[in-house]
């Protein structure tokens, strides 16, 4: 059976259809896609991704440790900011993209995938150094993700002490909604501004209800996985297993700007990924539009402009709502990923003609 | 709640029919849209196109979902709904009127005899 949430009746109270995702019964929409994707462009939505996991970082050597095992340099992070890594294995594949938030240099916190849970602790566990101690917490929080351009004051009017003052990618410790020892966090996966607020499970619900009931006046509403999908995706984040996986390295995936080669200490993967560098990227993901009649997905395969020969390859796709476009996430061969070149989709053994486009496909407002 | 006309039948691949004479009218049913949520992209044959019972003759996209639409009885499809293929989304207001997709010219009117009542399809959509 499925792993359930806190807030898995509170889902099924307010009529959500409910999915299986990476083994969770998770909400996939409530009311419908297109409504709760134009909530959170517009006005204010609530998402439940306790489905994510959690693992504290603590000691003396907390630092040095994960700065090991992550692509990021968290030299760069200051305490009280977030910053998204990835951890790769030797290869310089993918094992998991994650965002690192930084008490301080004896004790950060990191958010992973909920496919990561296990996965990421274990790798992290096996890098331990004396000193550094890393620890499970996946299921001593819940996750309650707040996006939009009403989100912020929406949050912070229940947040004490207040937390409107930061910027993204920086996080607060407050009381939200009476809740004690949240972690209030400016970051998101929509594109929009907004926070994430990790809780305790036990009040999750009572977090959940009472920002609905404060966001009535907004129109705050809870929305699935399938808007939380469809917004990442008109501002190209990567989804871990779709976009990027252990067998892309972050160079290809297009996360150039979170691999610092040249970082005091090195990471795991860093000289094969500084060898792809330097040998030039045979693929990357690039951004698709198509011109033809028809919607990308996943797995679809990309060839050259009236080429037969598949060559690439789909990771993700949608109608964007906002540009009521067919927009796509692709693997295609580095002469086929200059923004203008023209390629086909297969869609259902036909041919759909696309064009590689510059990514984001809509532009974030998250805060400056 | 979903209404079911009487005056349709049904395929328990959640298709509908309104018989006229020799000719079907096709759409999906008020559960299959429900189910595929908000409906983005509609794929239909070139009228002239002949249609076998069963077998898929065009497909229906939500945001999240790609569905084939299968045929409920054989024939030549003599007109196909343009004005939703621009417009798909007509789809989730009005299943079971402006949501037709095609005219089928029945080959053989008796397959409609297999055809599920309203009755007979809500009762499946219990189980």
């Amino acid at each position: 059976m499925a792993l359930r949430t806190p807030l898995y009746q509170a889902h099924l109270d307010a009529g959500a259809r409910m999915v299986e995702f990476a083994g969770w019964d998770m909400p996939v929409q409530y009311k419908g896609l297109l409504e709760e994707h134009a909530a959170v462009r517009e006005g204010c939505g609530l998402f439940d991704v306790s489905h994510m996991g959690e693992i504290l970082v603590t000691g003396p050597r907390a630092l040095e440790a994960l700065q090991r095992l992550v692509t990021n340099d968290l030299s760069k992070c200051k305490d009280g900011q977030a910053q998204y890594s990835a951890l790769c294995n030797e290869q310089g594949f993918v094992i998991d993209d994650i965002i690192v938030y930084r008490f301080s240099a004896d004790r950060l916190f990191v958010c992973v995938n909920a496919t990561g849970r296990e996965k990421d602790f274990a790798w992290m566990k096996a890098h331990e150094l004396e000193g550094s101690h890393f620890e499970q917490q996946s299921d001593a929080w819940a996750q309650i993700a707040v996006q939009g351009p009403k989100a912020a004051a929406l949050v912070d009017s229940l947040c004490a002490p207040h937390v409107i003052d930061l910027a993204n990618y920086h996080f607060r410790v407050a009381v939200v909604a009476g809740i004690p020892d949240c972690i209030a966090a400016r970051t998101g996966y929509t594109g929009e501004d907004g926070f994430e607020i990790f809780c305790a499970p036990a009040r999750a619900h009572e977090l959940w209800n009472k920002l609905l009931d404060a966001g009535r006046s907004v129109g705050a509403m809870p929305c699935g996985l399938g808007a939380r999908d469809s917004l990442r995706l008109e501002v190209a984040y990567r989804l871990y297993g779709n976009d990027m996986d252990d067998a892309h390295t972050p160079l290809e995936a297009g996360l150039g700007w979170i691999v610092k080669l040249d970082k005091a200490g090195g990471f795991i993967g860093a000289d094969a990924l500084r060898a792809q560098k330097s040998a030039g990227l045979s693929r990357k993901l690039v951004g698709l539009k198509l011109t033809g009649k028809g919607i990308a997905r996943h797995g679809y395969p990309v060839r050259a402009q009236g080429s037969s020969d598949s060559v690439g390859v789909v990771t993700s796709g949608t109608m964007s709502p906002r540009l009521k476009e067919p927009i796509a996430l692709a693997y295609v061969p580095t002469a086929l990923a200059a923004e203008g070149t023209l390629v086909d989709v297969e869609i259902r053994g036909k041919p759909v003609a696309a064009v590689v486009v510059k990514t984001p496909f809509v532009p974030p407002s998250t805060k400056a | 709640m979903a209404q079911y006309p009487e005056t349709l039948r049904y395929t328990k691949d959640h298709e509908w029919a309104r018989i006229d004479g020799n000719v079907a009218v096709v759409g999906i049913t008020f559960f299959a849209k429900d189910q595929l949520g908000d409906v983005v992209f509609l794929e239909l044959p070139a009228e002239g196109t002949v249609v076998k019972r069963g077998d898929p003759f065009g497909v229906v996209e939500s945001t999240k979902a790609v569905s084939e639409l299968f045929a409920p009885v054989s024939g030549r499809v003599v007109k196909i709904n343009q004005a939703l293929v621009d417009a798909p989304d007509g789809i989730n207001d009005d299943p079971h009127g402006k949501g037709w997709m095609v005219e089928i010219m029945m080959s053989t009117p008796a397959e409609t005899a297999d055809l599920l009542t309203s009755e007979q399809y809500e009762a499946g959509l219990a189980h």
